[in-house]
C-alpha cells in the first residue's frame, strides 16, 4: 500500500494525487457508503408516532424492529397472518421485474447480435443513433407518451380497431401493458451496449468454424455466442433488473389503478406517510433482495463480479 | 473418404474488385493442393468459396462431383482450418474437437472417446481435459486439426494455418501435416504465401496472382519449369535479365540483355520468338565462381563483389555488373568455394539449362 501510494505520488504530482484520491474518496464515502449507513441507521429507528420527538436522541431512542415488523406483519390490528398488501406488492414487483428483464433480454440480444457481428458500418451507426435519440427526450415525456400510445383512446387502440382487429378499445393501462412497455423500453440501451460490446470482441472466425462444422444457426448461438456473451448478459440483467425493480415514475404513470409498485409504498412513506424510518426499511429490504437475486444469478451462471465490470 | 474438387470458370467479385478471375482446375481425390500468392491474391477468396462462405459470382464448384450451390459451409463435406485456428476458448480440448459429432448429436462418451483417438493420431495423447489457452501454439494447432478431422471431411482446407509459429515448429508441423494427410487419405487443400511451405507438403501447387491462376504443377516442375514471369520471380529466388530474343534454336533462346548475349532454356508452355521481348532468369544458386574459363555452354558475367551475408550452409553474394545490375548468388559453404574480399571482380557463369527465358510480364515485389 505504501509502495502504491509512493509510485502514484510519483507518477501524477502532488496536485494531481490529492484531487484524484480525493475525488475517488468523495465518490465512495458521501455518494456510496454514507446515504446506505443513514438508511440502515434510520430503519431501525422509531418515528415521531412512536416516540416524543423530545426524546429523541436521549437515552429512550433506541433501535428497534419495529419498521421491518411492519412490513411483515401490518399493524397490531391487522386481522391477517401477515400484511397482505405490503408484502403482494414486493412480491409482485419483484416478479414484474424479472420479466421485464427476461422480455428486455430476448428483444434486445437480437439487436445487439445484430449490431456486433451482422451491421457494418453506417448502418450500425444508423441504428444506434436510432436506438439513442429517444433518450434525449425526458424520462417524464416518454411515460406519458407510452400512456398516450396505449391508452384506452389511444394511438394503439386506434390503429387496432381502424384495421378491424378490435372491436372494443382494450385499457392496456389498467391491464398493465403499458407499465410493462414503458420499463422495457426505458432500459432497452442499459441492456444492449453490455452485451453488444461483448459480443463485438468475439471473433468472427468462431462463428463460421461453428457454421463450418455443421452448426445450425441455434447451436451456434447457444454454443459459441451466448456462453461468450455471458458476462454481458448478466451484466445488462443486473442493471435492467435492479433499475426496474428501484423505478419510480414509470409505475407512479404508466401503472394502473390497481397496481402498485414497491417503490411507490416507499416513496408514500417517506414523502404522505411522512414516515423516514418506515421507508429506509422498505428500501433496505427492496435493495438486499436485488443485490441477493443478482448474486444468485450470478452463481448460476458461473460469472465472476470482475467480469461484469468489463 | 476423400473427394475430388472440381473449379468451372469460377468468377469472385465484391463490387468492380475481382478477386478470382476465371479459376477452371480439378485437385484429385487424397492430393495435397497448395494454392501459392501472395497476400491479396485471392486464395482466401478462393478457399472461402470452396468451404460455402463466399458465393461465387459466376461458375461452378463440385466436391465429389456435385455440385455445390446453395448448399451451406455446414451441410459440405468439407472442414476449414482457420488462419487463427478460431478455437472455442470456453471448451475443453476434447470438447473443441467432438464439436462436430456433438451438431451430430452423439452421445458424450461416444465423443470423448473418438476425441480421444484423434488426439493420439495428432500426437496429443492424454490432454482432454484441458483448457484450450493452457496449449502452446504447435499443440493448438495440432487440435485445429483434429477439431476438423473429427467432422470426417471429404475435404480439409488449410488457411495458413503455419503462420503463427516460429520457424523450427513450422517445419516439424510441415512434416506432421503431410503425415496426418497421408494417414487420414483425405483431400488437403493449403492456402499459403510461403513458397517453403507449399513446395515440401504439396502433391501439385497452383501458383496465384491477382485473382489468376498462373500455373498448376508439382513443385520442381513450378519451380525449375515456371511457366511465367511471376512464377519465376514468386516461387523461389531469381536473378531477372530484360532483352529481346535475338534468336531461337534446338529450343535454345539467345537474349541480348543489359549484360550481355544469354543463352537460355525456354518453356514449352509459353513459347517465345524472334524479335520477342524477353526476361532471363536465373536462380542464384544456379550461378558459380568460374575463374576465367568459362565453358563454352555457359554465360559468363564479370560484377563486382557488394555485400556478401553467411547463413550457415549458404553463402549469400550481392554482385553488381558494370551496366549496374543487381545479381543474387549462393554458394555452398563446403569448404571448397573461392572466397573473395568485398569489392573484388569476379568472374561468375550459369549454364543455358540454369537459365529460362520467358515472355515479360508482372514480377513478384520483392
Amino acid at each position: 500500500m505504501r509502495n502504491w501510494l509512493r509510485t502514484f505520488l510519483a507518477r501524477n504530482g502532488i496536485g494531481l494525487s490529492v484531487y484524484l484520491l480525493g475525488a475517488v474518496a468523495l465518490w465512495v464515502i458521501v455518494m456510496i457508503i454514507l446515504p446506505q449507513l443513514f438508511m440502515l441507521d434510520f430503519s431501525f429507528r422509531n418515528n415521531w408516532q412512536q416516540i416524543d420527538p423530545s426524546r429523541m436522541g436521549g437515552p429512550d431512542d433506541v433501535y428497534t424492529m419495529v419498521n421491518y415488523h411492519f412490513l411483515a406483519f401490518g399493524s397490531p390490528n391487522n386481522p391477517d397472518p401477515f400484511n397482505v398488501v405490503d408484502v403482494t406488492v414486493f412480491f409482485r414487483t419483484i416478479v414484474a421485474a424479472i420479466c421485464v428483464t427476461l422480455f428486455d433480454l430476448a428483444l434486445c440480444y437480437p439487436i445487439a447480435y445484430y449490431l456486433a457481428q451482422v451491421a457494418r458500418g453506417g448502418k450500425a451507426r444508423l441504428l444506434v443513433l436510432a436506438l439513442i435519440i429517444p433518450f434525449w427526450v425526458n424520462e417524464l415525456l416518454r411515460a406519458f407518451a407510452f400512456r398516450i400510445l396505449f391508452g384506452e383512446e389511444g394511438t394503439i387502440n386506434a390503429i387496432l380497431m381502424g384495421i378491424g382487429i378490435l372491436s372494443d378499445p382494450i385499457d392496456f393501462v389498467r391491464e398493465d401493458v403499458a407499465l410493462y412497455a414503458g420499463l422495457g423500453y426505458a432500459y432497452i440501451l442499459l441492456m444492449i451496449f453490455p452485451i453488444y460490446n461483448v459480443i463485438e470482441s468475439l471473433d468472427k472466425n468462431q462463428i463460421e468454424a461453428a457454421r463450418d462444422l455443421g452448426s445450425s444457426w441455434w447451436r451456434i448461438h447457444r454454443r459459441v455466442v451466448i456462453p461468450f456473451a455471458k458476462p454481458g448478459i448478466t451484466s445488462g440483467c443486473t442493471m435492467v433488473f435492479m433499475l426496474s425493480a428501484g423505478a419510480l415514475a414509470a409505475p407512479q404513470i404508466l401503472g394502473g389503478p390497481s397496481s402498485l409498485w414497491f417503490t411507490q409504498i416507499i416513496y408514500q412513506w417517506f414523502n404522505t406517510g411522512s414516515n423516514w424510518p418506515r421507508g429506509s426499511a422498505y428500501a433496505i429490504v427492496l435493495m438486499l433482495t436485488c443485490v441477493l437475486l443478482v448474486l444468485i444469478l450470478m452463481k448460476l451462471f458461473k460469472v465472476k463480479i470482475g467480469e461484469i465490470g468489463r | 473418404m476423400s473427394a475430388d474438387v472440381q473449379l468451372d470458370n469460377v468468377w469472385v467479385k465484391f463490387g468492380d474488385f475481382v478477386a478470382v478471375r476465371d479459376a477452371s482446375l480439378t485437385i484429385q481425390g487424397g492430393e495435397f493442393f497448395s494454392f501459392l500468392g501472395p497476400s491479396g491474391c485471392g486464395k482466401t477468396t478462393l478457399l472461402r468459396a470452396i468451404s460455402g462462405f463466399q458465393h461465387p459470382s459466376t461458375g461452378r464448384i463440385l466436391i465429389g462431383g456435385k455440385d455445390m450451390f446453395g448448399i451451406g459451409p455446414n451441410r459440405r463435406p468439407t472442414a476449414l482450418i482457420f488462419q487463427n485456428l478460431a478455437l472455442f476458448p470456453l471448451m475443453t480440448v476434447w470438447q473443441n474437437i467432438s464439436f462436430a459429432l456433438e451438431v451430430k448429436g452423439m452421445d458424450k462418451r461416444a465423443r470423448r472417446k473418438k476425441a480421444d483417438e484423434l488426439l493420439e493420431l495428432v500426437a496429443l495423447p492424454g490432454q482432454g481435459d484441458k483448457m484450450v489457452t493452457e496449449l502452446s501454439g504447435g499443440q493448438k494447432q495440432r487440435v485445429a486439426v483434429a477439431r476438423a478431422l473429427c467432422a470426417e471431411p471429404e475435404v480439409l482446407l488449410l488457411d495458413e494455418p503455419l503462420s503463427a509459429l516460429d520457424l523450427k515448429l513450422r517445419q516439424h508441423m510441415r512434416t506432421e501435416l503431410r503425415a496426418i494427410q497421408q494417414r487420414a487419405g483425405i483431400t488437403f487443400i493449403y492456402i499459403t504465401h510461403d513458397q517453403g511451405e507449399a513446395l515440401t507438403m504439396s502433391d501439385r501447387v497452383a501458383v496465384m496472382r491477382q485473382g489468376v491462376v498462373d500455373q498448376i504443377g508439382d513443385g520442381t516442375t513450378v519451380y525449375d519449369h515456371p511457366e511465367t514471369a511471376f512464377v519465376a520471380s514468386f516461387v523461389g529466388e531469381n536473378n531477372s535479365f530484360t532483352g529481346t530474343v535475338t534468336e531461337i534454336t534446338d529450343g535454345l533462346a539467345y537474349v541480348q540483355t543489359e549484360c550481355g548475349l544469354m543463352r537460355s532454356r525456354t518453356s514449352s508452355a509459353a513459347p517465345l520468338r524472334k524479335g520477342d521481348d524477353a526476361v532471363v532468369f536465373v536462380r542464384p544458386e544456379s550461378i558459380h565462381f568460374c575463374g576465367d574459363d568459362t565453358r563454352r555452354d555457359e554465360n559468363g558475367l564479370v560484377a563486382t563483389l557488394a555485400h556478401q551475408e553467411f547463413e550457415g550452409h549458404f553463402w549469400h553474394l550481392a554482385l553488381k555488373t558494370e551496366s549496374g545490375h543487381d545479381i543474387r548468388m549462393s554458394v555452398m559453404n563446403d569448404g571448397r568455394s573461392e572466397v573473395h574480399e568485398i569489392g573484388a571482380s569476379v568472374s561468375v557463369g550459369f549454364s543455358t539449362q540454369g537459365a529460362i527465358a520467358l515472355a515479360p510480364g508482372e514480377l513478384a515485389a520483392d
